[in-house]
């Protein structure tokens, strides 16, 4: 026996926009498919880059992680990382007045009546929990982390992740199970042809029977096109203020609200800071000149002072640092190389680095360089920046850099050095 | 075939889909609630689905429709308004865009997260409610300069005898 729909939302004639209808929805989707898929492609380079399988580096527990390795050559260009993670926070950001369109067009189905029609009908909106939920948590906690507001209590790494596994399942499925209706929509309407109408030829959808299209429209206040153009002007606006903070150069200064987007001085050391010597609980003893660096392998280590390391062979490679939230900078470091530390202490051939700092605690005290970043001519252990000792904040007395390497694993303050079978 | 259809409600490939996708997902999320934070997690999910659907796509939808109402009423009553040029979109874009950045980045423009911002910056997030203000003014001047213009192209249209 079939109820009558409860009043408000659950009539039929509640919702009346003559815009929504399934090609509306199929545009909207055709447009965020390709960017979440692009998203979730960089998120999980972004994992594979911090080498979550040299043993202490992983996040995620590896015995439990099901993600594929993709992994880059160290070889590539140092900006691989800052291009990868700023396509993935921009192209986020980006993305969502696309999402919050989306989600608009397909609101009526949320109180369809009766609630559950049938077995399918009950699977598809429990997968549907998981997508918009998924979506709207990942979208969220990606925007919080990114400005440092941490409103919650569980790990964001750890959340994040495999919050992104649920939004990525049920996004497949999602795309599988849609994909004829866009198809139908397309050949029914054509792909653009709807795009042409002006404010006076918008019609309903003639999809009779479909549940997104209106059985009581209201008179259209916009097109199509002007939908898709305000969605198209929001991205744009959020490109514009957001993207300096990863490309830099004139950009930086449109980055009015780019969380990394500060234009600095003009000094050698004016460039963004991730974690200060302050808050990493730096004491001026700790790197004081009695600071020195071990370096050890197998049986034999060598405790050397920061003169000692400036009589060492010096390197200078303009290498990038990229940021996991997003931004990056790019500086003339100049350090002794990773490789003439491993050949000093006759390290064995094809090791991994553990670096430590002497930061006491904290969550990236520590990072294990793969073989390829230990080897590679560009990777340093850098003692100056741009032609002047580091500043404390930015790792004084010495700090590693390497090709591609996610900026909380340049590890700053570095206090040991031991290189590893791998 | 039929007869699977009439029971399950859907195709084949509609059940294996969600078989496949759901094992994943319940997978992710097994893994998520045995972590130490797992009802603040499970909170954020649910209340992210919540909140979008419940508050603020209804919140933007009545603020949109009120807003109309009241322009609609206000176009008549302008001095030379035009009927031909709806005076509607060129206050819901700005309106919209400076809405979507609001929603994006008020933790910087609002500044909840000061404290964590300057442990890892070393300064305070300053300007951004600035900036955002600014942005607003930018997009709604610019919106208000497009409407004159086509006022003015509708009128000149209308004053200028038919060819």
């Amino acid at each position: 026996m079939r109820s009558d729909p409860p009043p408000g939302p659950f009539q039929p004639t509640f919702w009346r926009s003559p815009l929504r209808g399934p090609w509306l929805t199929s545009v909207l989707g055709s447009l965020l498919g390709p960017a979440i898929l692009i998203i979730a492609l960089t998120g999980l380079i972004s994992h594979d880059a911090y080498h979550p399988e040299l043993r202490g580096n992983a996040t995620i527990d590896p015995a439990r992680d099901i993600a594929p390795l993709i992994q880059f050559p160290a070889s590539w260009p140092s900006w691989i990382y800052a291009l990868t993670q700023g396509i993935h926070i921009t192209l986020g950001l980006v993305t969502i007045p696309l999402l919050l369109a989306k989600l608009w067009s397909v609101i009526p189905k949320l109180f369809q009546w009766p609630a559950v029609r049938s077995a399918a009908n009950a699977i598809e909106r429990l997968s549907l929990l998981l997508l918009v939920g998924g979506a709207l948590f990942e979208f969220a906690t990606g925007v919080l982390n990114i400005q440092y507001a941490y409103l919650w209590h569980f790990n964001f790494v750890v959340a994040h992740y495999w919050g992104a596994w649920v939004f990525f399942a049920a996004f497949l499925v999602h795309v599988v199970v849609k994909m004829p209706v866009v198809v139908r929509s397309y050949r029914a309407r054509g792909v653009l042809k709807p795009l042409r109408d002006d404010l006076l030829h918008t019609k309903p959808e003639p999809a009779a029977g479909d549940s997104l299209v209106p059985v009581a429209p209201a008179a259209p206040t916009i097109s199509r096109r002007g939908l898709l153009g305000l969605v198209g002007g929001a991205s744009l606006t959020i490109l514009l203020v957001n993207l300096g903070e990863s490309v830099g150069g004139p950009l930086r200064r449109l980055a009015l609200l780019a969380p990394r987007g500060r234009v600095f001085g003009t000094g050698p050391n004016d460039f963004q800071v991730n974690r200060t010597v302050a808050s990493a609980g730096i004491t001026p003893a700790l790197i004081g000149p009695d600071w020195r660096l071990s370096v050890s392998a197998r049986a034999r280590t060598v405790s050397l002072s920061r003169e000692q390391l400036m009589a060492m062979p010096q390197r200078t490679h303009e290498l990038t640092i990229g940021c996991v939230e997003g931004w990056s900078t790019t500086q003339h470091w100049q350090g002794v190389r990773i490789a003439d530390l491993a050949a000093l202490v006759g390290a064995p051939p094809r090791a991994t680095a553990v670096v430590e700092s002497v930061q006491p605690s904290g969550l990236y005290r520590s990072a294990v360089l793969s073989t390829e970043q230990v080897s590679d001519e560009r990777s340093l252990l850098a003692l100056h920046v741009n032609g002047v000792p580091l500043s404390p904040d930015h790792g004084y007395p010495a700090r590693v850099i390497a090709p591609g390497l996610p900026g909380v694993h340049c590890t700053k303050w570095v206090g040991r050095v031991t290189f590893v079978r791998s | 075939m039929s007869h699977f259809k009439d029971r399950y409600g859907a195709s084949p490939l509609h059940l294996i889909a969600h078989v496949i996708g759901l094992a994943i997902a319940a997978y992710a999320l097994v893994q998520l609630l045995g972590e130490k934070h797992w009802v603040n997690f499970l909170g954020w999910f649910l209340a992210a689905a919540l909140l979008h659907d419940l508050v603020l796509l209804p919140a933007y939808s009545a603020a949109d429709r009120i807003a109309g109402a009241v322009m609609r009423r206000l176009h008549v009553r302008m001095p030379g308004g035009d009927l031909r040029v709806p005076i509607v979109n060129h206050v819901r874009a700005p309106a919209l865009i400076s809405g979507v950045l609001l929603l994006i980045y008020f933790p910087l423009i609002l500044g909840p997260g000061d404290a964590a911002y300057f442990s890892a910056t070393g300064h305070h997030p300053s300007g951004y409610l600035r900036n955002w203000l600014l942005i607003t003014v930018v997009l709604f001047g610019g919106s208000a300069i497009i409407y004159m213009a086509r006022v003015r192209a509708a009128r000149s249209r209308r004053s200028s005898p038919p060819t």
